[in-house]
């Protein structure tokens, strides 16, 4: 299963060098996002450096609806599925690859979204652990979750529109965990995110197992 | 091009059809007759309480309909359990989780408007970021997408599992997103409403009213459902038979 899962993930990831669509577009995005949020919220620091930490994940979560597109899009092109269905590797090895070659191109632009809010809204990046802890711990579970949910949205006709409504409402938990981990790093106490970081964690590994299980039958169907 | 289209079955000709077209009006009867009785119960006969006075009237039908929905969900759940193992798979899981959701999630909605005109008054405001109220909300969306997903056009199968998983994955959420939220909550300010300051003491005529209301709202919800899912097994029936028609149709081109 990890052996697959290391295969797909290599493949996604190779797809992502040559083609560069998540860096050329995904990353700019979330980058305009960041820009707009400063924008509508005035360019006092004294509000911005405050909400920093909502406003990145927020940044982070609308990109991971694009990057999970991207994902099954690579997929759709040329009856790639049917192959990946054919090749004979364990669908709970797509799965985690899959997810592991989103949550690699989302931690990529979790660095770039990083230096842009201490740019832009002047956060003052401190508790370096707990910051990257709760990038680890959310990212495994918006990929986990995303893959799951871009399966089963896949080959319908209306899957752009489908998946955001049911991806967004729920990682409700991981939008509230990573911004309150991140908002007691950035100030500057972060020893009391202890207990979000937890609920990351839980979400990940719970959302990762229902998906192990369930994309068998998924992506049989699609 | 000709649609023709074959009779739904009608089970109603038969004696088990019958009964179930009798049990669901007399179901339909009692639910109209228990809701009117609790209105009048609740508007005319029990009386102000004191300190909530008139508004303590919602609390007749806002329990009751949040109830339905968690109801609802829950039944909603068992049901793609049900047509996920593969013992159990059967269309009629998938009908019986889809109807009701819908009708959760009109109660959901219900619950929440409710809930609202219960607010303003007491609290000042018609939202309060309270962890009940904004989950109820998070639950509200979270289903309107499941029942979008059920709409979606495609092989009635393949839409019936995706369906069932993505029930069982929002299910899963529910409590996580009700935790999350209420100690996040717990870690703001203090709550600036006062829930203590004012007990309410539901007794006597108010109690029964309450327990009424109650069973008619279950009442209501199986009513519902079973008409719902009446709908969605003639709705599967049409589409077989105006499959079959088409199949008869290229079949009497090549003959």
């Amino acid at each position: 299963m990890l052996h697959d899962a290391a295969l797909v993930c290599g493949k996604d990831l190779r797809i992502e060098l040559r083609s560069r669509v998540a860096l050329n577009q995904v990353v700019p995005f979330a980058v305009a996002v960041l820009v707009l949020f400063g924008l509508a919220l005035g360019p006092d620091r004294a509000v911005l450096a405050p909400a920093a930490a909502g406003l990145f994940w927020v940044a982070v979560l609308l990109s991971a609806v694009l990057a999970v597109q991207r994902s099954f899009a690579v997929e759709s092109a040329d009856d790639a599925r049917d192959g990946l269905r054919l090749s004979g590797l364990d669908p709970a090895g797509i799965f985690l690859g899959k997810a592991a070659a989103v949550g690699a191109e989302l931690l990529v632009l979790e660095g770039v979204l990083t230096i842009g809010v201490a740019l832009l809204y002047g956060a003052r990046l401190q508790g370096g652990l707990v910051l990257a802890g709760a990038c680890l711990a959310a990212t495994a579970g918006l990929a986990g979750v995303g893959i799951l949910y871009g399966a089963m949205s896949t080959g319908l006709r209306v899957k752009e529109t489908l998946l955001p409504l049911l991806l967004v409402p729920l990682v409700t938990p991981v939008l509230l965990g990573a911004t309150k981990a991140w908002d007691e790093a950035l100030a500057g106490t972060p020893s009391r995110a202890g207990g979000w970081l937890l609920l990351l964690a839980v979400f990940a590994v719970l959302y990762l197992a229902i998906g192990t299980v369930a994309f068998g039958p998924l992506l049989e169907d699609a | 091009m000709t649609t023709v289209l074959a009779p739904a079955p009608v089970r109603s000709g038969t004696r088990s059809g019958r009964w179930r077209v009798v049990a669901v009006r007399v179901v339909g009867a009692a639910a109209l007759a228990g809701v009117v009785l609790t209105v009048w119960l609740g508007l005319w006969v029990t009386p102000q309480a004191v300190g909530f006075g008139n508004l303590v009237r919602l609390l007749y039908i806002h329990p009751p309909m949040a109830w339905v929905a968690f109801l609802a969900y829950g039944v909603a759940s068992l049901a793609s359990l049900l047509y996920l193992w593969p013992r159990t798979r059967h269309r009629r899981y998938d009908r019986l989780a889809g109807a009701s959701a819908e009708v959760g999630v009109v109660f959901t909605g219900l619950t929440l408007v409710s809930g609202s005109i219960w607010g303003r008054p007491t609290w000042g405001t018609y939202w309060v970021w309270d962890p009940l109220l904004t989950s109820t909300a998070i639950l509200f969306v979270l289903y309107l997408g499941y029942l979008a997903l059920r709409r979606v056009p495609g092989d009635p199968e393949v839409v019936a599992r995706r369906a069932a998983v993505a029930a069982l994955v929002a299910f899963v959420d529910v409590p996580i997103v009700y935790f999350s939220v209420s100690w996040w909550r717990s870690l703001h300010q203090p709550p600036t409403i006062d829930f203590t300051g004012r007990h309410l003491y539901v007794h006597g005529s108010m109690a029964w009213t309450l327990l009424l209301g109650f069973v008619s709202f279950t009442l209501c919800y199986v009513w519902l459902m079973a008409h719902r899912y009446r709908l969605a097994a003639l709705r599967d029936a049409e589409a077989d038979a105006g499959l079959s028609a088409a199949i008869e149709e290229r079949r009497a081109e090549a003959g």
